[in-house]
């Protein structure tokens, strides 16, 4: 069965931990990095990758333009 | 299980073009940011970037222009509408939006803003409503909820010495000029769509001379209300939104 | 070339012929006395229909001012009329305008203050027009009429100088000046720039809509690094340096051999000159320097006129003495430089100017 499968790219630098993207998605794809920017940001990655449907609801609340989203489908 | 290519035929969403690659000095999760995102997709979608002036007048948004990549004017405080209303009448051609905080448009621009919509003036004011000064560091607004703290009610607003907010785009809902009024947030995916949908209305409202329109976007200010930007969207839903509640207050064509 | 279109005409009324005239592309104002012609004339003249030229009665002063901001930023060709009291709150506007480097055209026809005060005409204004009625330090070009043909001229010519330095200017006109009637010689009508015009005059500056143009265009005066904020600033000191060198005009009369001058301005000059004629035939012998931009000051010719050794300067202003001050700073102490003047919109005549001259100045 075909199967849909997304991925987010995060403009880490851009990224300010604000963490209302984390809290947007519906599959808990993403979560705060223990990493920081250079700002000390803890920025977002994917904790799930899986789990991700390649949605964009994260990249579209981001208010900092961070997200690029890829979707692909699998057979 | 294989992983998704990243290359252009599988991209869904990235940053808009007209969005600069300068990192935005907004706080983190402030909604700013996220209605600049819909401001500079919507140009671009309207074909609009040659043809845009923005006006930013005094406030958190005042750098605005560092961050859409479109001509701007900067206006003193309270006066964008003003601004805006020549820079308009004198390019017909041109989009002509100002983007306004409550302070600006509220308070001390109270005045131009109602007199650029009683005129019916063919431009678009985008209104971020979060009830606070927030780039002078967080004091009460117009629009500041009675009983909520700020640095000028820090033990929150008592209307006996501060008055009442007061919901200024009802208000504007009975000038005639005023032909397009909505209120709107971008604290959820689903609301940020709708809320484009809503600025891309009201831009083709403004170009299709149709008179004044007015976009309130029901915002958070993170810093100024002392929450993180996931609370912040949380107590706006639960606060704010009753107050100023969301959806289309005037939706008409100016009278013959 | 056809014959000259001369009407008998008042001082604000010609403010608008001349700005239509000129090509003016917008005036946004506000009704206040002794100038609300100038916009009532325009009213009636529809420009828009002719030339295009908007106008546009606004809420407020404050609102005007921001709709010049506004049009000057768009490189267009714009202007506003008030009096005293209206001007006063456009000082902000005018700090942001020059700040900005731009371009407008501000009318103040001076009625009597402070406060609300009185429609009869002034020259209280003198301060807030050269020494900057705003915030930070800035001047605007100020031209000071003193008859209706100069109101008329002074259009043109201050739209010439606030585009040629990108600096607002302004006419600071008075009462009687504005209500009063004369001959005046009307300019051909001038077509208003296209927006290619517009483009190759300020299209490196004006914020049009980028078009084809890669770059955005800013209009601002904000600047929070204060290293740049100062360049900023001496940019501005170095074009106020360039127009006092290039842009002081004043007109003489018979001063060549006068013994004491008289230095004034608009209506009072016109009063004055009857007093050099007075003075004259009494054979004291007695001179008119007429300060024709009051910003910058002609200091030049009155340094010239205390190194020749004339006996005293008398400052005759519609005011408490505020030209005065600059009068003594071009004489510099190498002969006394008294003031005479009625306030409240009351006018001396020329009997009062060389009584005060005699009692003040010749011993």
């Amino acid at each position: 069965m075909a199967k849909i499968k997304g991925t987010v790219v995060v403009a880490t630098e851009r990224c300010k931990g604000c963490g209302v993207c984390v809290e947007a998605c519906p599959c808990n794809v993403l979560g705060l990095a223990t990493e920081v920017n250079g700002k000390g940001y803890r920025y977002v990655k994917m904790a799930n990758p899986d789990a991700c449907t390649g949605c964009a609801s994260c990249a579209i609340i981001c208010p900092d333009s961070c997200l690029v989203i890829y979707r692909q489908k699998f057979e | 299980m294989a992983e998704v290519e990243i290359k252009a035929e599988n991209l869904v969403y990235g940053k808009p073009r007209l969005i600069t690659d300068e990192v935005m000095h907004y706080c983190p999760g402030c909604s700013h940011g996220t209605v600049h995102k819909l401001v500079a997709e919507v140009i671009e979608e309207m074909g609009l970037e040659g043809a845009s002036v923005g006006v930013s007048p005094v406030g958190c948004s005042v750098f605005a222009y560092r961050y859409i990549d479109i001509d701007w004017i900067e206006a003193a405080h309270g006066r964008a509408c003003a601004v805006a209303t020549a820079a308009k009448r004198l390019n017909p051609q041109n989009l002509v939006f100002t983007y306004q905080g409550d302070g600006d448009l509220a308070a001390i621009g109270a005045g131009e803003t109602i007199h650029a919509a009683a005129r019916g003036e063919n431009i678009v004011t985008i209104f971020i409503n979060n009830a606070i000064y927030g780039m002078t560091g967080g004091q009460m607004s117009p629009t500041t909820l009675l009983g909520m703290k700020t640095a000028t009610t820090p033990y929150g607003r008592d209307p006996q010495l501060n008055g009442f907010p007061y919901k200024i785009a009802d208000m504007m809902a009975h000038l005639d000029g005023a032909t397009y009024i909505t209120r709107q947030s971008v604290h959820t995916p689903a609301a940020v769509r709708k809320c484009k949908k809503a600025i891309r209305k009201a831009f083709e409202n403004s170009m299709a001379g149709n008179g004044y329109s007015l976009v309130e976007v029901v915002a958070t200010c993170n810093s100024g209300w002392k929450l993180s930007p996931v609370a912040a969207n949380k107590w706006m839903e639960e606060n704010m939104v009753p107050v100023y509640p969301l959806g289309d207050i005037k939706s008409t064509t100016l009278p013959k | 070339m056809a014959d000259k279109e001369v009407k008998l005409m008042k001082g604000n009324e010609v403010i608008a012929h001349a700005a239509v005239r000129c090509g003016c592309d917008g005036y946004f104002g506000y009704p206040i006395t002794p100038q609300s012609e100038v916009m009532e004339t325009l009213m009636e003249l529809e420009p828009w229909k002719t030339t295009g030229m908007v106008v546009l009665q606004a809420e407020s002063e404050v609102s005007s001012i921001n709709m010049v901001y506004g049009g000057a930023a768009t490189g267009k060709k714009v202007m506003t009329s008030s009096s005293s009291p209206g001007v006063s709150l456009m000082s902000e506007g005018l700090s942001y305008i020059a700040a900005s480097e731009l371009p407008c055209l501000v009318v103040n026809c001076q009625r009597g203050g402070p406060g609300l005060g009185t429609i009869q005409p002034s020259q209280g204004d003198y301060f807030q027009a050269c020494k900057g009625g705003g915030h930070g330090d800035y001047h605007l070009i100020v031209l000071a009429p003193a008859s209706v043909q100069e109101m008329h001229d002074f259009v043109g010519l201050g739209f010439d100088l606030a585009f040629k330095y990108r600096n607002p200017a302004m006419i600071l006109a008075d009462g009687a000046i504005g209500q009063m009637m004369e001959k005046v010689v009307l300019a051909p009508q001038q077509p208003r720039r296209t927006q290619e015009e517009l483009l190759a005059q300020c299209g490196k500056w004006a914020t049009t809509g980028k078009g084809e143009r890669k770059e955005q265009n800013i209009c601002t005066s904000l600047e929070l690094q204060s290293e740049l904020m100062e360049k900023i600033n001496e940019r501005m000191q170095a074009k106020y340096r360039e127009i006092e060198q290039n842009e002081a005009r004043w007109e003489e009369i018979e001063c060549e051999d006068a013994d004491y001058i008289i230095v004034a301005f608009g209506s009072s000059a016109r009063i004055c000159s009857a007093t050099v004629e007075m003075a004259r035939k009494e054979g004291l012998k007695v001179g008119l320097l007429r300060p024709i931009t009051l910003y910058p000051f002609p200091t030049k010719p009155i340094e010239a006129l205390a190194e020749r050794g004339v006996k005293g300067f008398l400052s005759v202003e519609l005011n408490a003495g505020q030209m005065v001050e600059d009068v003594r700073l071009a004489v510099e102490g190498k002969a006394p430089v008294k003031h005479y003047g009625r306030m409240g919109g009351m006018m001396f005549n020329p009997q009062d100017v060389l009584d005060e001259l005699k009692d003040k100045l010749v011993k």
